[in-house]
């Protein structure tokens, strides 16, 4: 984790309710695709945990969704707007593991963003890479350019059919034959993919307060004990989750 | 001697600050994030006797100038705490490390509170007699007087290192409970845990917390905490250590005045990770502007003014 000061570089809509902003500042503490950042935003008490999309020498791009009082803040952010920003934060995608397999990456909703550059990793460690992104309908779609850009093979579903697959991103799975994914979306969706079988890391989302790993807020119960969303994941292997929970 | 030296029962502190329990792991998680030698002490995680989950999520919830927490004590159990956190955290620390223990019956103190006093590691033991997050046990016993002298009596009786009872500020008279603590033979008091707390979600009327109820900290509650360090210091002769809303050298200061010997840092660990670090530099800033040669020497200050 490091602290730093980063300028917005812009800030704009890109499709209904969701905005991509760039930022330039320190990016050495982002090792791994689907780490996140924890943003200070002036007059509220705790940070926004935010999933990097991409990063690269100094500056990088996130994707977020005005869902409350936060991302609503920053939606109205303009360019030159200096944030105190936690980065490097989570454990990320460890893509080594999908070295010789056929690997999907899955993203549904805001949890696309996080795929983007997993996406990248893989192509650039030699994988052959189909992007499967659900979206709720086509408004609310987005990058699906920017994926096919970077080689992919890109398949969208939708939920009422509006673009691509009717459907959910399990659907567009059983189209393919990939053995391996790495997946970040809304827990229903982890939990479809999940019920699949298929081996892979699936990225999770709770309520924070530190980010860091010092309060236990986002603790989850796990096959291999209790962890903390913030610290130990947010990525876990398939094999150490379950859906199945005690408490 | 230093400027910023404290003391809490006899034992140094290089200076006043100290994360508190529960905002600061086992305190070895911080250890690359700056070197934890700076700090006065540490208020180890909240442990029970056995392993506990804690609540489900959503344990956390934003409100103005604070949040609501319902962890529910969550923590690996008092025995592997002894024999795999406090070794890891010993090697890296060298100052005060504080014990913080919590159980749902008397015998459950006591038997956390004993294989604490046993462990070389430790040199304070902190009775957390007011978490508002557990079932049964918890805040009950520092609630009623009776109660709250019963486990400092227990604990006392069978330990030897310091003993501190940390307070629940939701009681309607703070003072009778810290003089029952102090008749018990509790060695300090540490004062106040999270006010009890609710964030209700305006759409849906759901409370966003999944115990619906939980423990509300943060700068918010700062003049409650004050207030009640204030009141248990004009009424006891064992040393307080102040805690609720600190986020700054002048709310150290504030604290200290009131009569605090040292204070801890919670909820402003977790959105400013090097906030122990942040108010301790800033501190001997804030004296010089105020005249302030040491600052034992203002502990209590405004209790005759």
């Amino acid at each position: 984790m490091t602290k730093g000061m980063y300028e917005v570089l812009s800030n704009k809509r890109i499709a209904q309710d969701t905005y991509e902003m760039e930022l330039s500042g320190d990016t050495s503490s982002l090792e791994r695709p689907g780490q996140f950042i924890n943003i200070k935003i002036e007059g509220l008490y705790l940070r926004r945990p935010i999933s990097v999309c991409h990063s690269e020498n100094g500056r990088l791009t996130i994707i977020y969704k005005v869902v409350g009082k936060g991302t609503g803040i920053m939606s109205k952010m303009e360019k030159g707007r200096m944030l105190d920003i936690l980065c490097g934060l989570g454990n990320g995608f460890d893509i080594s593991k999908g070295k010789g397999r056929r690997c999907a990456v899955i993203g549904g909703g805001v949890g696309v963003p996080p795929m983007y550059d997993t996406a990248k990793s893989l192509i650039e460690q030699g994988n052959e890479v189909t992007a499967i992104l659900g979206f709720a309908t086509k408004d609310a779609a987005f990058y699906i350019d920017e994926f096919e850009k970077l080689g992919v093979k890109t398949i969208v579903t939708t939920d009422d059919g509006s673009l691509g697959i009717k459907g959910f991103v399990t659907d567009g799975l059983k189209t393919t034959d990939c053995d391996y994914y790495f997946a970040c979306g809304p827990e229903p969706m982890l939990k479809s993919l999940h019920r699949t079988g298929i081996s892979g890391q699936l990225s999770f989302e709770e309520r924070m307060g530190c980010g860091f790993g010092v309060c236990m807020g986002c603790t989850c119960e796990t096959l291999v004990g209790y962890k903390r969303i913030c610290k130990d994941g947010p990525v876990f292997e398939s094999s150490e989750v379950t859906f199945d929970v005690k408490a | 001697m230093s400027r910023l030296e404290t003391s809490l029962s006899g034992i140094k502190l290089k200076n006043p600050v100290i994360p508190a329990s529960g905002t600061f792991g086992f305190g070895y998680e911080m250890a690359d994030v700056y070197d934890l030698n700076i700090l006065g002490g540490i208020s180890l995680k909240g442990t029970t006797l056995e392993e506990r989950f804690g609540n489900p999520t959503p344990r956390i919830a934003e409100c103005e100038n604070g949040l609501l927490n319902a962890i529910g004590l969550q923590n690996p159990g008092v025995e592997h705490v002894v024999k795999h956190e406090l070794p890891k955290i010993r090697a890296l620390y060298d100052g005060v490390l504080i014990a913080n223990i919590s159980g749902f019956s008397v015998d459950e103190y006591v038997k956390v509170a004993c294989a604490f006093d046993n462990a070389p590691e430790i040199d304070i033991l902190e009775i957390n007699v007011s978490c508002p997050n557990v079932r049964h046990g918890g805040m009950a016993f520092g609630t009623d007087c009776a109660a709250a002298g019963e486990v400092t009596r227990a604990v006392k009786e069978k330990t030897h290192k310091p003993v501190y009872m940390k307070l629940s500020p939701n009681v309607t008279d703070i003072v009778p409970i810290a003089r029952a603590c102090e008749e018990a033979g509790a060695d300090g008091i540490t004062l106040i845990n999270t006010l009890l707390g609710m964030v209700i979600d305006p759409k849906s009327g759901r409370p966003i917390v999944s115990t619906k109820m939980s423990g509300f900290s943060g700068p918010a509650i700062k003049p409650v905490a004050l207030r009640m360090v204030y009141q248990v210091a004009s009424a006891v002769r064992i040393p307080i250590i102040g805690v609720g809303g600190i986020s700054c050298a002048d709310d150290v200061i504030e604290f200290m005045s009131a009569g605090a010997s040292a204070v801890q840092v919670g909820a402003h660990n977790l959105v400013e990770p090097f906030a122990c670090p942040n108010i301790i530099n800033e501190l001997p800033v804030k004296m010089d502007e105020y005249g302030i040669e040491n600052i034992k020497d203002i502990i209590g200050r405004s209790l005759a003014l």
